[in-house]
């Protein structure tokens, strides 16, 4: 948003939201570079290869790591939910890199709250195993 | 009254670093649809066996392998370029001397090889036989 003068800049920067945003950009960003290739390699290629034993990603096996420990639990939320705030920040200033600088706005309560309503989804889905 | 320059929305077609940006900024994308996946798999997992089994089916489609495999290029590609950038955002000081790039660089791709492992371990390593 731009702001006539540089004298309200401090009072924007301290109402501002984006050291959130930018923190969970940053913390998605990490766990998906960390996580997502090696869970893409199994569920992908190992899994339906029948390259990984019988028990992996078998119903048995993942209910009773998530249902019995609300560690997986929270490491699960972390993994799931975090990268939809990286996506969210990349995607929106994509879109207002290619053109779409009027509704910046808009595209960013879209994509935030997208983000938020996934993180909301993923706790109760989590939740109730 | 400033002048500005318009920039044609096809900016980023113009030149390859341009272009490997957009790149990098859509391997979100992926991200995001795998973690939805992720999510839609432990939705199936709280319906319970027959809804989870279903679930675990699809991973044989055909789809699934073309998705998979262009989710996991483009992964790959944000894990890369993520890590290379981290000597750009943590500065560490040892001393007086700036704790080289590589090394920084170097303790992440370190880290994504420990985390592969692990979750490699738990997920195909520490079952029982059925």
């Amino acid at each position: 948003m731009v702001i006539a003068g540089n004298r309200n800049l401090g009072l924007v920067m301290a109402k501002s939201n984006e050291p959130i945003f930018w923190s969970l950009f940053s913390a998605g960003g990490m766990v998906a570079a960390l996580f997502l290739p090696i869970l893409m390699v199994i569920t992908g290629f190992l899994v339906p290869n029948e390259l990984a034993p019988q028990y992996t990603l078998s119903y048995d096996q993942v209910n009773s790591a998530v249902s019995g420990s609300n560690i997986v639990k929270l490491v699960l939320f972390a993994v799931i939910a975090l990268p939809f705030f990286h996506w969210a920040h990349r995607f929106k200033f994509t879109l207002v890199d290619i053109g779409l600088r009027k509704i910046s706005l808009l595209l960013g309560v879209l994509c935030y709250g997208g983000a938020i309503s996934a993180t909301l989804i993923t706790a109760i889905i989590l939740w109730r195993i | 009254m400033s002048y500005i320059r318009k920039v044609p929305n096809t900016w980023w077609l113009q030149r390859k670093p341009y272009f490997l940006f957009i790149v990098r900024e859509l391997t979100s994308v992926a991200v995001a649809g795998y973690c939805g996946f992720l999510l839609y798999l432990m939705y199936a997992l709280s319906k319970g066996r027959p809804a989870y089994s279903a679930a675990t089916d699809l991973l044989t489609h055909p789809a699934s392998y073309t998705l998979h495999t262009i989710g996991l290029l483009l992964v790959l590609y944000h894990t890369i370029t993520w890590f290379n950038v981290t000597p750009k955002v943590l500065v560490f000081h040892l001393g007086e001397e700036k704790v080289p790039a590589v090394v920084i660089a170097g303790a992440h791709y370190a880290g994504w090889l420990a985390t592969s492992a692990l979750v490699a371990w738990l997920l195909l390593g520490t079952g029982t036989s059925v």
